[in-house]
């Protein structure tokens, strides 16, 4: 069992990548230092940790970095094998399923999803959200798969796919809050409606999920930070 | 051992990411059949294989289909335990993982637009490019390979720069692998190209610089009908 101050998290409230390590860590039962970085600047201790990509999460295990929150939570796996459940699926067809969906959610589908906020005009913005849904579609397809009936990706426990998803209910919350279109529809992607509300019920997630409230107030915040005509 | 007809696998004889699902094949010494697709013809089967991304290469295990080429390779090394190609350690392996996908995501990435761009995209991609291999070039510290004294998952994920970023260079004309900015690496290319499972499956070179010269010449005709 690791020790107060052996493990360390670099990151942000907001974001979803950082609560990637975060529920893994509170799956395995690993006490952690949450090292919360400002808005707007970089710690040096980030940019020393993270020089190549310059982003959080950062996790620290006796010092040495680790970067990328996937690369992040398969560690966390390894390194804790007999806490708790195995974040990764045990069989390696299903771990490449697992990781496949993963890929296809931080390469295709997150990018759809900030897309939604960069669209200019309605029409653009319609599109925006059209491939969003479609996303959501697949992962819903995807979800029947793999989860056989049970309520998670992972199976009766949260696991590597729940994780890589799950991360970004708040911020999909808020999107439909503000664009005023429902993306967890019951009626479209009944499999994954439910499983959201699971997901953020999990006592693992529930701590680090930020109320929607609270992000889209966050979101106003930075929206406001970029209108904002340049300084002089 | 697998039976032959067992594995399969689809790609495309140009493709540096079926090429390295070969390599960990061929290191691993599992039998397989080779599917070539047309990839300007895609057939019913790579699109029934795989949907999401219609791309190869695209692995098919005794039934069972993998997609994503980084991703073949550890469902080959999980599932085959001879030679193995990921370290053992929990962090080795994360740094294993983490230089691929930094190889992957600035290197390849930006090389490619590089090859396939002019004027300040491609100055800024070879920016990046470049940049980018600077950090990987400390990776290798000293090591005859990334995965130490023999090949590993590092080294088959960062192989194409061996073989297929020199001809990318020559057709975009630039210099991105620079053995005065990275020997090591391109040290390390040498010795990559010379191992005799690597070897048998490098595509020609001078069929390379015709496929990738045409394809250049295509996307940026596209780009200009925008």
């Amino acid at each position: 069992m690791a020790k107060v101050g052996e493990v360390k998290l670099i990151g942000a409230w907001p974001s979803p990548f950082v609560m990637r390590p975060r529920i893994a860590l509170n799956l395995k039962g690993v006490e952690y230092e949450f090292l919360e970085e400002k808005f707007g600047g970089k710690s040096d201790l980030l940019l020393r940790s993270n020089p190549v990509h310059k982003k959080i999460p950062v996790l620290l295990h006796a010092d040495r970095p680790i970067c990328e929150s996937l690369v992040i939570v398969q560690y966390i796996d390894k390194s804790w094998p007999s806490s708790g459940p195995s974040i990764l699926p045990s069989d390696p067809y299903d771990r490449a399923i697992a990781r496949f969906w993963a890929a296809y959610i931080d390469e295709k589908w997150f990018p759809s999803m900030s897309g939604i906020a960069r669209a200019q005009g309605e029409e653009a913005k319609k599109a925006a959200i059209d491939q969003v849904a479609e996303g959501l579609s697949l992962l819903e397809d995807a979800f029947g798969k793999i989860s056989k009936g049970k309520p998670f990706f992972g199976g009766d426990a949260i696991g590597f796919l729940d994780i890589a998803l799950g991360c970004f209910i708040g911020w999909l919350r808020v999107t439909e809050r503000t664009q005023g279109v429902k993306l967890l529809d019951e009626a479209k992607v009944p499999g994954l409606a439910k499983w959201a509300g699971r997901f953020c019920a999990d006592g693992a997630v529930k701590g680090v999920m930020p109320e929607t409230e609270k992000l889209a107030e966050f979101a106003k915040l930075i929206m406001g930070k970029f209108k904002a005509p340049p300084p002089q | 051992m697998a039976n032959p007809k067992e594995v399969e696998l689809l790609g495309l004889w140009v493709s540096p990411f079926v090429r390295r699902v070969e390599w960990a094949l061929k290191l691993k010494g599992i039998a397989y059949d080779y599917i070539e697709e047309d990839i300007l013809n895609k057939s019913p089967l790579l699109l029934r294989l795989n949907p999401v991304h219609q791309k190869v290469p695209v692995l098919v295990h005794g039934g069972r289909v993998v997609s994503e080429s980084l991703l073949i390779l550890e469902y080959i090394d999980e599932t085959w335990k001879q030679s193995p190609l990921l370290p053992r350690d929990p962090y080795d392996r994360a740094m294993a993982r983490f230089w691929a996908s930094v190889a992957e995501g600035k290197v390849l990435e930006n090389a490619w637009i590089a090859l396939n761009s002019e004027g300040e995209e491609k100055e800024r991609a070879v920016q990046l490019a470049t940049e980018a291999l600077g950090h990987i070039e400390g990776v290798i510290k000293g090591k005859a390979f990334f995965g130490g004294e023999g090949i590993g998952y590092l080294d088959l994920a960062i192989g194409w720069v061996s073989h297929w970023l020199p001809v990318w260079d020559e057709v975009g004309s630039m210099k991105i692998f620079d053995p005065a900015k990275f020997p090591t690496t391109v040290a390390w290319a040498g010795r990559f190209v010379e191992h005799p499972v690597i070897k048998e499956k490098l595509p020609p070179r001078d069929k390379m610089v015709v496929y990738f010269r045409d394809k250049r010449s295509r996307i940026m005709a596209s780009k200009s009908h925008v």
